[in-house]
């Protein structure tokens, strides 16, 4: 059933809502429409997605973990709570950040209900959540590089979290991603609280991978199975690569011109591969030809060609 | 004057982008002075714009101590500036929010870290800056509790008030802290507003700057004593809030005293022009922050107030 975490008034005529999709057990749904409260404690896991107006790969998981439960209904015996679009106006105007504040809502957790209306906002999304068993946050990458499914964990929770992220059918964990476990980010405040929550990237910004999608849409059902929401069947899981900061060699531009990659993405390279070039469409040269300095997997590659100085190009997981 | 490059942008079709100090006497690095970093921040490059042709004038006159040396960085960001965007390069992040940055990171990552390089070994650091939010400010300096903040010094700009801010973990990646941990002494000096110029405002600023070089033994200036500082702490600030969205028709603007209960301002109806909300002051106190925009969302905070302060 679909409500309202929180819901703003903007200036002319139109109110902006955080919504969210509770999907529960069909013997539960009488008493919690009646009541808005369950009698008995169920497990329950918040899956979240659309804090980046960009990323849109989490749409087709939300949309495709409604559609199984749905089809499966009387497998599911906890909570599973969907969050689509934390940043709604993001989503339909196609930007990154909150379009009002040019704030990117990633880095205002764990906000303030005193605070301006982007603070009371995920102060809101906190309190919501707040009580789950779990929290995934479902990221796509920008619209620069193209991305593997990945967890990332920070190496302050790794400990506690490497259990769970193994359960999600991602190609890889990541382990101490400071970029995205920065500390004003969701995933850093409900761990904070005492919720376990995990980041999960994956494709491209502006895009949907279905193939990836139903990837870690399997983790999720394998999730939720260990953790008591699930009783159906779940498809067979990969082990992922689990890696540290150390074993991932950054690959960045030196000159500017337009990026043609060379390899594909998610592919294996050896040392001195050619990466790609870096070309000048004025005048036909070449400013740089990229080579592989390690070997490894390439799960990081730019899509986005026009490049500057130190625009990352691809990350090799050695 | 010797204008120096600090660092060069390359770019695929535009002109390189050149960030340019001003430097001022020679000797020790004793004051540095950054103004735009965001592209909307207009009135901090003409106030450093100002202060540049001040200094030139200062210089002619002998008027710098000699064996100390200042630099003025008018604009980081002039890309953006140039296009109306009030962040950087193609990847739209903020340069406040990118430092320390890092010579091996992103271009963004690289220009921070090129421009701290350049500017960490002055003694005093002070950097023109705009709030997140859409609005007028009093004049004033602010500084961030990070152990090594003094309000003491904050004073001797001689603006009228002084702000101290617990960091926000967000904060941690701005100018003024990563100043502050290469050990300058670190000001954010706000003028009223960023996307327009205010010659007053412009000249109350170069005039503090003036004065705490001055009082800090960089120039010789006599320059009017400005104002006992009154030293607040951001969270004692009271926030006025919208509780309806709508058009926004302010009635007070920030620097004027308020009485508990007085009228501030009205919301009203964008379609029909009724007025939904009537915004009054909980509180005595000094308008230290207004909302400018003529259109307000519910929770906007329209007004930042100093509680209890007479003019």
């Amino acid at each position: 059933m679909v409500e309202k975490v929180v819901e703003m008034e903007l200036p002319v005529g139109e109110k902006l809502s955080i919504i969210k999709n509770r999907i529960l057990p069909d013997s539960c749904e009488k008493e919690y429409e009646e009541t808005g409260m369950l009698s008995k404690k169920l497990p329950r896991i918040a899956l979240v997605t659309g804090i980046h107006g960009d990323e849109l790969e989490g749409q087709y998981v939300c949309y495709e973990i409604a559609r199984r439960i749905r089809e499966q209904k009387e497998n599911l015996t906890g909570i599973v709570d969907v969050y689509p679009a934390i940043n709604p106006l993001g989503i339909e105007n196609a930007v990154r950040s909150i379009p009002t504040s040019d704030m990117d809502m990633n880095r205002n957790f764990p906000g303030d209900t005193e605070g301006d209306p982007t603070e009371q906002l995920a102060a809101a999304v906190v309190a919501d959540i707040a009580g789950a068993d779990f929290c995934l946050d479902v990221h796509a990458s920008d619209i620069f590089v193209k991305e593997i499914p990945q967890v990332r964990v920070s190496e302050e929770f790794s400990e506690r979290m490497l259990p769970y992220a193994e359960l999600l059918n991602v190609d890889m964990i990541w382990m101490n991603a400071t970029a995205t476990v920065h500390e004003s980010t969701l995933a850093h405040s409900m761990n904070l609280l005492g919720i376990p929550t995990m980041v999960v990237e994956m494709g491209l910004g502006g895009r949907i991978n279905k193939s990836y999608g139903n990837q870690v849409v399997d983790g999720i059902f394998n999730l939720m199975k260990k953790l008591g929401i699930w009783k159906g069947e779940i498809a067979i899981m990969q082990h992922p690569v689990v890696s540290t900061d150390g074993e991932v060699e950054f690959i960045r531009a030196e000159h500017v011109g337009i990026f043609l990659p060379a390899i594909e993405h998610n592919h294996y390279v050896r040392e001195g591969d050619l990466i790609g070039e870096i070309v000048n469409p004025v005048d036909g040269t070449v400013r740089e030809r990229i080579t592989a300095s390690r070997g490894g997997l390439i799960f990081t590659l730019r899509e986005y060609p026009v490049v500057t100085h130190g625009a990352l190009l691809a990350r090799i997981l050695v | 004057m010797y204008i120096k490059d600090l660092y060069t942008v390359e770019s695929l079709y535009r002109e390189n982008m050149v960030v340019k100090g001003y430097q001022f006497g020679k000797g020790d690095k004793a004051a540095c002075i950054i103004g735009s970093l965001r592209g909307n921040e207009l009135q901090q490059m003409y106030i450093c714009s100002q202060l540049v042709r001040k200094l030139k004038e200062l210089e002619a006159n002998d008027c710098i101590s000699s064996g100390k040396e200042i630099l003025v960085v008018p604009v980081v960001n002039a890309y953006s500036m140039n296009v109306g965007k009030r962040f950087y390069g193609v990847e739209q992040t903020d340069l406040n929010r990118t430092f320390p940055g890092s010579s091996y990171g992103t271009s963004t990552a690289r220009l921070t870290d090129a421009v701290l390089q350049q500017i960490k070994d002055y003694s005093y650091g002070i950097q023109f800056t705009s709030f997140y939010m859409q609005g007028e400010f009093v004049p004033h300096v602010r500084m961030m509790e990070t152990g090594y903040q003094n309000t003491s010094l904050a004073n001797l700009f001689g603006l009228p008030y002084v702000v101290v801010r617990k960091p926000k973990p967000i904060d941690t990646k701005t100018l003024n802290f990563n100043w502050q941990d290469e050990m300058t002494a670190a000001f954010s000096v706000y003028s009223n507003r960023s996307d327009e110029i205010d010659e007053n405002a412009a000249r109350q600023v170069v005039a503090a700057v003036l004065r705490f070089l001055t009082r800090m033994g960089i120039l010789h200036y006599e320059s009017h004593s400005g104002y006992i500082s009154h030293v607040i702490k951001e969270e004692d600030l009271t926030d006025i809030h919208a509780r309806k969205g709508g058009f926004f028709r302010p009635f007070v603007k920030a620097g004027e005293e308020v009485r508990y209960n007085q009228e501030c301002a009205e919301i009203v109806d964008p379609y029909e022009g009724e007025i939904l909300e009537r915004i009054v002051a909980p509180t005595d106190g000094i308008i230290f922050f207004a909302h400018t925009n003529p259109l307000a969302s519910e929770n906007e905070i329209l007004f930042r107030l100093i509680h209890r302060l007479h003019e």
